[in-house]
This record gives structure tokens, C-alpha cells and sequence, in this order.
């Protein structure tokens, strides 16, 4: 059973349920803080690596402001070399091509390479609805995909997990899916990993049709490109007979050397490593080596929407190495299923909406204000995705969405109303003053001194609570500076 | 050099003598700073929370207060970076010729408060005493949108009798983020917890930044938890001396 993302609550209500379990925030805690001072060493051994990500950053904006040509390129060099290209607008259009090819050679498995794409459409879902297993062959997929979970990182789709609940996992799941795990599997690292390689290599010498993602694709060679570290996606890119590779339309590049910039970028963001294990490139078919069938399907899905967006088109330059996940303060303390997609985090927060559009759902349209806007994930991100600014658009973008709704939001009218105190100096007065008296009233009763010595409120009813719930709130001062100033400036 | 005060609104209403401070600490150091009366908000609050139309009288508010100023300083590395990036947005949406060329005028006249005293008027040791165990949360704002780097830290280690200790994870958000704090409650108080532990952790008696809006939210917490930690803007200490400490 896979599941999917479909109905999840909206960020703050699924953020409370998150923060509530102390061993995801242990764990995530744990990981998040490993990777990124890997990432920091990585990155700053680099001398010239703002120079480096203007490069990745204006490589991709070009490609994508010509991205009709580069693909109809990319499309006719895959040819020339023997794959097949399809187009898909659609999560159900890119689903029924892969379902096709699996049917047109009788199988009923697929060997999957960890791809983001496959993920975002729900293609294991999909594919079990046709009769068709689709085994994940990433060891931290597998794990989700045995533990009947979902993924919460993008890199690190098992991040949520430790190593005792992983054995577990392996312990009472494999065995359905085929080679068990032994029985006295302890949680020693090597131990789990020899369990899975186990398992996985049954199906690797199995499967006659793989599916995969790809990290780039060149269009000027027809080249696609894989990068990851266990060497799972190598065995699938190499081994079966037929290779259905799912690829976003913003994942092409226009030139071979052009990788050049992405693949110093993208492990050292993602991993922390100076280069990644295994990097795979495959150019339509060669004959009697690895698959003797290729398709490429390439898949809108929202990103021609995304496209059309001045502010949030950044986004598209996205080449998922997941560096601002684990430096995003919310994201260490609620982790990624909050988030309600395959693409938690800062740029899940960005990439949902921009994907399905504003307005879609409650569940989406509370993604961009799931971030105290703090700006670290811009600081870390390869290609200078100014994530926090287009968080800033899109919430002008719900806004105005509700804007003709027949009963407005508590926050809209409270918006409008310091929107009209606040766009006049003589009425900002006038609310100073009324909140002097209100916070000596207010304040008489209080017996709470803050530190330093001033009067403080504790617990406040309705709204106030969000803020007083845990958070004590300084009485307003019976003297605003505005006042001070007249008082003791003004008349000089 | 006519010199302008932009107290921030949360300042002016909730936190007077921060303002009180800056007036103090730069009329010592001989600029005679003036306060136009004509200010409000930089529009932050309704920016960040998708209220665009709701922040153009401010804006406009603000580019008509501060006009004919040679240097607006701020007390606020969030306020100084919402007039530096986002006025422009609000005032390109207005489709008003007249006050987005205003606002491309005034962004850079504006100064956050250890900018104007390090940049503008050269100074790092501002004679200010302070006999206090200090450690110091460099918000997000002030360090990764305005870019003041160190020169908080300059300023404090000049001030006499003054000890800085360093706050573990620093550079990490406080979770206050505007109505993030409200909206994202749970999460914003997570956030926050932390950092008080870390500021608790350091030992220090006074908490010291730039931001009032974070120090309201950190100081909550440290209030709440009855820690006994107390918290300082930046410009209440730089304005602390011997004949008058604080």
C-alpha cells in the first residue's frame, strides 16, 4: 500500500500534532544539525561558490525564458538517439504512459529510481490501481514505502526516523515484499543496510521495466542525468530491459557543459559532499548496453503555471538538493509531513502553491505562511531562490484571493482597521493614547513584573491567548514616544 | 546633516524608551536627531501578511515624513529592511509613477541604528558605560536582510564594564516572524523556547538586539519562565552612561 498526501490538514493544525511528538523533534533535531555543518564544511571550502550559484541561477533563468525551444531541442536529440518522448500535462496523462509501457511488455512490477517527480504525481498509487507494483529501491524509500508511510525530507525521506524504528520496519515488513529480513537484525547500521541490500537485489535482477526521475537533462546531447549514493539507481538505469524516466519540463539544461555548474552545486547543497557516489548519464539507447528501450516522459504538472508567475517563477530553478529544509527553523521542529507534500519545507511552502495554483485548497493556501521568514533557507539555496520574498507574494496572493468573500476574515477586518489607524499619524496618536489607559487598567490587576521590572499581562482571553498562551506582554506605557517627544522635544 | 528618528510603530506604542534612547544616545553624540510627526509604520505587518493595499497609506506616510532628510535612523533592522525591499513592491502596485520614483529616493537614506553609528558617523566606542554580563541575538532581519554584520558586537564591546558572551546558535531564528507568531503560534513558541534556553544558557543577565518586535517574543518567554534575564534594545545600552546606568 502506498499512501498519498490527499487530505492533510492545513499547516498550523498539523504543525501542533507534529510538535507534540518528541521523537520526530529528537530525530529531526539529530539529522538536520549533521547535515548542515557537513553542507557548511562543503560549501566552504569552495572559494568561488557565490560565483557559482549566480552561474546556476542564470543558467536556469535563461533556459527558463527560452523553455518551448530548449525542450522541442531536448525532444529531437532524445529521438535522433532512440528514445521516445512523451508529454504529459498532467499527473493522470503521465501515469497512463508509464501504466502503457509497463502493459505493452506484460510485467506487473517496476523497479524505481527515488525520484521527486514520480513522487509529486502519485505514480506508485497509480500504478497499484492498474495491478502494477512499483518497488522503491532508495534505501530511506524503501523504508517509507515498508512502513506504509509517507516521506518527510526530500533528499532524506526517512529523516523522521531512527534507526530502532527502522529496524522494526525491516523486521515485520519485509518478508510481504519479498526476501525477509533475518529475525536477530539489530539496528547497527551496516546490519540494515546489508538487510536491505538483500532484499533489493532480488528485484534489481528481476524487473524488466525501471522507472526513474532525472536531476538534468541536456538538450543540446539528449543526455539525462541521475545523481545520487547508494548505486540503487545505477542498477535500475542499467539492468532492465526498459527504462520509463519521468522528468520535470524545468529540469532541462541547454548544454553539456553546463552540468558543469550543477554537479559541484547539488551534492555539496545536498549532501555535504565535495562530489556524490554515483553519477549516471544515459543518452537514448545504446546498442546492447543497458536498457534497450527508453522513455522519457516529459511533465508539466503545474510548471508552466509556475512559469507564468513574475515573482514565484524562481522557483523552477529548484534542483531539489533540499539545503533549505535543514536549515529552516520550523522544518527541524515540525518535520515534513506538516507540510501535506511531497515537497516539505521552505521551498514546499513556495512550490505547492506555485504548483496547484492559489486558491486551490485551505491545505495549500496555508503553505506560505508556514515561515517566520527568518531568510536562511535564501542564504543556503544554490540557485539564490529568494524563497522568503516570493512566501511574501503569494500571501498577497491569498489574500486578494479572499478578497470578495461575503463574510471577510477575522484578520482582514483586523488588518483594515490598524491599516486606518496606522495611515495617519493623528489617528496612531489617538490608539496610543486609548491603549495608555487600557494598559493601566489592564495592568493594575496584574501582579506580573517582567524581568527589568516592568508590568507585564499573563494570560489573555480570545486572540490574546495565541500570543499570552506561553508568552507574557508588556502593558502598553502610559506615555507613547510620540508623546514623550512632544512633551519633552517638541517645544525646542 | 538633518537627521531623522524612524521610532518604528511598535516602539512609539509599546516600547518608548527604545526611542527615547536613540534620541539620547545621538543628540550625545552631537547629532541634533529630529522626530517627524507625520510617521506611522513602515507597513510590515500588512506586507508580510499579504495586505498590500492596506500598506500603501503607510508607505506614502512614510516617504512624505522623511522627505528633505539627509539620514533616517532606524532602531530596527526589520523596519530599515521593510523600507528597503518592500516599499518598492507596495508602491509598484499602486501604479503611481510619483511614489515609486519617492520611495527609490528614500531607501537609501535609511540606516539601521548600528549602521548610522559605525557607517555615517564613524564612531564604535559611543562612551557608553553599562556594568552588565550581556549576550547578543543578531536578528534574522538586521543580519541576513539588512546585513549590519558585526557592528553591534563592535559597538557593545566598547561600551565600559559591559561583558559579551556568546549565545550558543545565535544566528538561529527566535520564531517571532510577525503574525507568524500568532498564526503559527505552537511553532513560534518552539522556536522561541530554544532560544531561551540558549540565552539562558550563556550566562548573560541582559539579552541585547536590534529588534524590538523579537525581544518582545523572547522576552515573553524569559518572563513567563521567571529566568530573570532581562532584555535590552541595542540603543538602550549604547545610551546607558556612568551618571545615568540603567
Amino acid at each position: 500500500m502506498s499512501r498519498t498526501f490527499v487530505g492533510m490538514p492545513p499547516f498550523p493544525d498539523a504543525a501542533r500534532a507534529a510538535l507534540a511528538d518528541s521523537q520526530l523533534r529528537a530525530n529531526l533535531a539529530r539529522a538536520t544539525a549533521t547535515i548542515r555543518s557537513k553542507r557548511a564544511a562543503a560549501v566552504g571550502e569552495v572559494e568561488a561558490w557565490e560565483a557559482l550559484r549566480e552561474a546556476g541561477a542564470a543558467i536556469k533563468d535563461a533556459t527558463l525564458a527560452r523553455l518551448d525551444e530548449h525542450l522541442l531541442d531536448l525532444e529531437r536529440a532524445l529521438t535522433a538517439r532512440g528514445a521516445t518522448v512523451h508529454w504529459a500535462r498532467d499527473a493522470a496523462e503521465a501515469a497512463a504512459i508509464v501504466i502503457d509501457v509497463a502493459r505493452a511488455h506484460g510485467v506487473d512490477e517496476v523497479v524505481k529510481v527515488k525520484s521527486m517527480a514520480t513522487q509529486e504525481i502519485d505514480l506508485n498509487a497509480r500504478l497499484a490501481e492498474a495491478g502494477i507494483a512499483a518497488w522503491e529501491t532508495d534505501l530511506a524509500e524503501l523504508i517509507v514505502q515498508l512502513g506504509e508511510d509517507l516521506p518527510s525530507h526530500i533528499l532524506v525521506p526517512a529523516i523522521h526516523r531512527n534507526r530502532a524504528e527502522i529496524r522494526d520496519i525491516f523486521r515485520t515488513r519485509m518478508a510481504a515484499a519479498g526476501r525477509p529480513a533475518p529475525q536477530d537484525l539489530t539496528d547497527d547500521p551496516a546490519q540494515l543496510a546489508e538487510a536491505a541490500r538483500l532484499h533489493l537485489r532480488e528485484k534489481f535482477l528481476r524487473a524488466k521495466v525501471a522507472v526513474s526521475g532525472a536531476n538534468f537533462a541536456v538538450a543540446e546531447t539528449g543526455t539525462l542525468v541521475v545523481v545520487e549514493s547508494e548505486g540503487n539507481g545505477r542498477m535500475c538505469l542499467t539492468l532492465p530491459e526498459v527504462l520509463v524516466s519521468v522528468v520535470g519540463v524545468e529540469k532541462v539544461v541547454p548544454t553539456y557543459r553546463d552540468l558543469e555548474v550543477f554537479l559541484q552545486l547539488l551534492p555539496r547543497s545536498s549532501t555535504g559532499e565535495r562530489m556524490n557516489p554515483y553519477t549516471s548519464m544515459w543518452t537514448g539507447v545504446t546498442p546492447g548496453d543497458g536498457p534497450q528501450e527508453v522513455h522519457v516522459v516529459l511533465l508539466d504538472s503545474g510548471r508552466t503555471r509556475a512559469l507564468a508567475d513574475e515573482v514565484g517563477r524562481q522557483v523552477l530553478r529548484c534542483i531539489r538538493c533540499s539545503a533549505c529544509l535543514n536549515v529552516c527553523p520550523v522544518y527541524e521542529r515540525v518535520g515534513g509531513h506538516a507540510y501535506g507534500s511531497v515537497y516539505p519545507g521552505p521551498i514546499g511552502a513556495i512550490l505547492g502553491p506555485l504548483l496547484k495554483g492559489v486558491g486551490s485548497d485551505e491545505q495549500v493556501d496555508s503553505l506560505p505562511f508556514a515561515s517566520s521568514l527568518c531568510g536562511a533557507c535564501y542564504e543556503v539555496c544554490p540557485v539564490k531562490i529568494d524563497i522568503p520574498s516570493v512566501l511574501v507574494d503569494l500571501r498577497a496572493q491569498v489574500v486578494d484571493h479572499h478578497r470578495g468573500d461575503r463574510v471577510p476574515k477575522a484578520e482582514a477586518v483586523a488588518m483594515k482597521a490598524a491599516g486606518w489607524a496606522l495611515g495617519d499619524a493623528r489617528r496612531l496618536g489617538v490608539a496610543e493614547a486609548v491603549a495608555g489607559v487600557g494598559g493601566r487598567v489592564l495592568g493594575r490587576p496584574s501582579r506580573r513584573a517582567a524581568p527589568g521590572g516592568r508590568v507585564a499581562l499573563g494570560r489573555l482571553p480570545w486572540l490574546g491567548e495565541r500570543w499570552t498562551q506561553a508568552r507574557d506582554l508588556p502593558v502598553p506605557p502610559a506615555r507613547s514616544f510620540r508623546r514623550w517627544w512632544s512633551e519633552e522635544r517638541g517645544r525646542r | 546633516m538633518r537627521v531623522a528618528l524612524q521610532v518604528t510603530c511598535l516602539n512609539d506604542a509599546l516600547f518608548p524608551d527604545v526611542g527615547v534612547a536613540t534620541v539620547r544616545l545621538l543628540e550625545r553624540l552631537g547629532v541634533s536627531v529630529e522626530f517627524p510627526a507625520g510617521q506611522t509604520c513602515c507597513g510590515q505587518p500588512m506586507v508580510n501578511s499579504g495586505y498590500l493595499d492596506e500598506a500603501v497609506p503607510l508607505v506614502r506616510a512614510a516617504v512624505e515624513a522623511f522627505s528633505g532628510f539627509d539620514a533616517v535612523v532606524t532602531p530596527s533592522g526589520s523596519c530599515t529592511g521593510a523600507v528597503r525591499h518592500q516599499h518598492a513592491v507596495v508602491a509598484r502596485r499602486t501604479g503611481d509613477p510619483g511614489l515609486v520614483a519617492a520611495v527609490a529616493e528614500l531607501v537609501p537614506r535609511v540606516f539601521e541604528l548600528s549602521e548610522f553609528l559605525v557607517d555615517v558617523l564613524g564612531v564604535e566606542d559611543v562612551g557608553a558605560s553599562f556594568p552588565h554580563s550581556v549576550t547578543y541575538h543578531p536578528t534574522c532581519h538586521s543580519l541576513r536582510v539588512v546585513g549590519v554584520g558585526d557592528r553591534p558586537e563592535r559597538l557593545l564591546r566598547r561600551v565600559r564594564g559591559l561583558r559579551l558572551l556568546d549565545l550558543p546558535q545565535a544566528q538561529e531564528c527566535c520564531g517571532f516572524g510577525g503574525t507568524f507568531a500568532v498564526k503559527n503560534a505552537e511553532v513560534s513558541v518552539a522556536m522561541g523556547s530554544d532560544k531561551a534556553r540558549h540565552v539562558r544558557e550563556s550566562g548573560a543577565e541582559v539579552l541585547v538586539a536590534g529588534d524590538s518586535s523579537c525581544l518582545m517574543h523572547i522576552g515573553g518567554l524569559l518572563s513567563r519562565q521567571r529566568s530573570g534575564v532581562r532584555v535590552m534594545h541595542l540603543a538602550e545600552v549604547l545610551a546607558s552612561t556612568e551618571a545615568a546606568a540603567s
